[in-house]
């Protein structure tokens, strides 16, 4: 048995700990395993278990400091930059505990990249946004060919293909956010990481970006954050509900797929959340 | 086109509505070509058959709740969905009337027919018609169509009035056959019920495309058509 068949049969053996999850993955990419993050005293997350599907998308959410947006910071170690971060338990990517000694986080940033709330294109053109990671990440093909490639994913190609050599901080939020997509795709991830990824972005923009979303997971797991409970509903295949309850903060209540979350919950309190009975 | 996901539901959504539609125009016309020849076989047949409308009815609706709970829909796409639940009420009530008919059949078994069954099957034929161009212009948001299709009803109505009066007579000349002419009575009645159905359907097309809630029948839809 190969280490990710043995992590998959771990967690479904012990999936009665996963939160009140009645559905879960079959084919796990990434797996939270009794994660609990300290920042400094406080804690953050606590034995949080969660098993992400492949080429699905996979969003969180709940009340503001629930702890959501520090879990997805551990599954590609951004929050190693915090330095009073402290983080306990393993999250299994591909079989493999990416928190072990022996990994290198910036290796697991390229093969699980992120999408930040507000865009942050660099200030040099649309090319260079997107040739920059490939280049410093030892690509040896064809980079025009990588450009379109990855453009066209992130269904900006149109838009962009006659002005290339332009400053990328000239185009729209929605613009910029797809062209921040384009970059991360361009170094080839495996799981592409949404931080709020629209909440800077008009409705109209909003849609087109979970257009993309919905194309990409046919290519790419997606794991989005979302403060936007309707977003979640709209975009993803399953749904993972945290909540911060007195003197309780990061626990994951449920895991479930998002229609049945949606329509029919398993726990009161995830549905008294997504009915604005509370949160 | 932005919400493209949300597009394609509805567009398979709507697929399986037609799928829904067929079963019952099939199952009307079965009822009667069965009630024809006194077919108990294809009698029982046609009433476990009806489980898979009552199935796909259901199933519409846990879809048509499903989109309504995560797609936020607005404005026309929300009379749309609403749509859905009250196409597929209407279609598996159709269904029964069908199953009806053949429940109908097997009361009658093997006796002697009280009169040749020929306005019967016309009026399945006519509300099957009606049915299938109605989940045509529903499709295709005709509210022309729809109004067109909801003025057919007459043609059931008429065939009706005539199989009720013959029925009428026979029930007094002949008082032993009351319970076959009761019957075969009943087999019109669900089928005009059904030519009913389909102008509800036709209203929920207007609706759907208007938003405006009209009322298809008698006067009414004189006035409206005008």
């Amino acid at each position: 048995m190969t280490v990710a068949a043995q992590a998959v049969g771990e967690y479904l053996a012990d999936k009665a700990s996963v939160a009140t999850s009645s559905s879960t993955p079959h084919n796990v990419v990434i797996e939270a395993r009794d994660l609990n993050v300290h920042y400094g005293s406080f804690h953050a997350v606590r034995g949080v278990n969660l098993a992400v599907e492949r080429r699905k998308i996979t969003a969180m959410i709940g009340p503001s400091g629930c702890g959501k947006s520090t879990v997805l910071r551990c599954f590609n170690r951004m929050n190693d930059l915090v330095q009073i971060a402290r983080i306990d338990g393993q999250i299994y990517f591909q079989g493999q505990n990416i928190y072990a000694p022996e990994v290198d986080p910036v290796e697991v940033r390229r093969r699980i990249g992120m999408v930040f709330q507000k865009p942050n294109p660099f200030p040099k053109s649309i090319y260079e946004n997107i040739a920059w990671g490939a280049k410093i990440n030892g690509f040896k093909g064809n980079m025009d060919e990588l450009v379109e490639h990855s453009l066209k994913r992130a269904a900006l190609w149109d838009e962009v293909k006659d002005k290339l050599q332009q400053n990328a901080l000239g185009l729209s939020g929605g613009q910029q956010q797809r062209l921040c997509i384009a970059r991360t795709i361009a170094v080839q991830p495996e799981i592409i990481l949404m931080d709020e990824p629209c909440s800077a972005l008009d409705p109209i923009a909003t849609l087109r970006i979970e257009d993309l979303m919905q194309e990409l997971s046919e290519e790419y797991t997606i794991i989005i954050v979302t403060h936007n409970m309707q977003q979640a509903a709209r975009v993803s295949d399953y749904t993972a509900f945290f909540m911060v309850d007195e003197g309780r903060t990061g626990h994951l209540v449920e895991y479930n797929e998002t229609k049945q979350m949606f329509t029919k919950p398993a726990d009161q309190r995830t549905e008294d959340y997504i009915t604005g009975r509370f949160g | 086109m932005a919400r493209e996901h949300f597009e394609r539901e509805l567009t398979k959504l709507q697929d399986e509505l037609l799928i829904l539609g067929s079963m019952v125009a099939r199952a009307l016309q079965e009822s009667t070509k069965i009630l024809k020849k006194q077919d108990t076989i294809g009698a029982r047949r046609l009433i476990a058959d009806d489980e898979k409308i009552n199935t796909k009815r259901f199933e519409i609706e846990e879809t048509a709740l499903l989109l309504i709970a995560t797609q936020q829909p607005m404005a026309r796409d929300t009379r749309l969905l609403a749509a859905f639940f009250e196409l597929s009420t209407e279609l598996e009530r159709m269904g029964d009337y069908a199953k009806g008919i053949a429940q109908i059949t097997l009361y009658i078994g093997q006796n002697p027919l009280v009169k040749p069954i020929i306005d019967i099957p016309e009026m399945a034929e006519k509300a099957a018609d009606m049915l299938t161009d109605a989940l045509d212009a529903f499709i295709n948001r005709d509210v022309r169509a729809a109004y067109a299709i909801a003025q057919r009803d007459d043609e059931i109505d008429v065939l009706y009035e005539h199989v009720h009066h013959e029925l009428l007579k026979i029930m007094i000349a002949q008082p032993d056959q009351l319970d076959q002419a009761n019957y075969l009575l009943w087999a019109a009645h669900n089928l005009e019920r059904a030519g009913d159905r389909v102008t509800n359907i036709c209203e929920r097309i207007v609706f759907t495309v208007s938003g405006k809630q009209v009322e298809m029948t008698g006067v009414g839809r004189e006035e409206l058509v005008s």
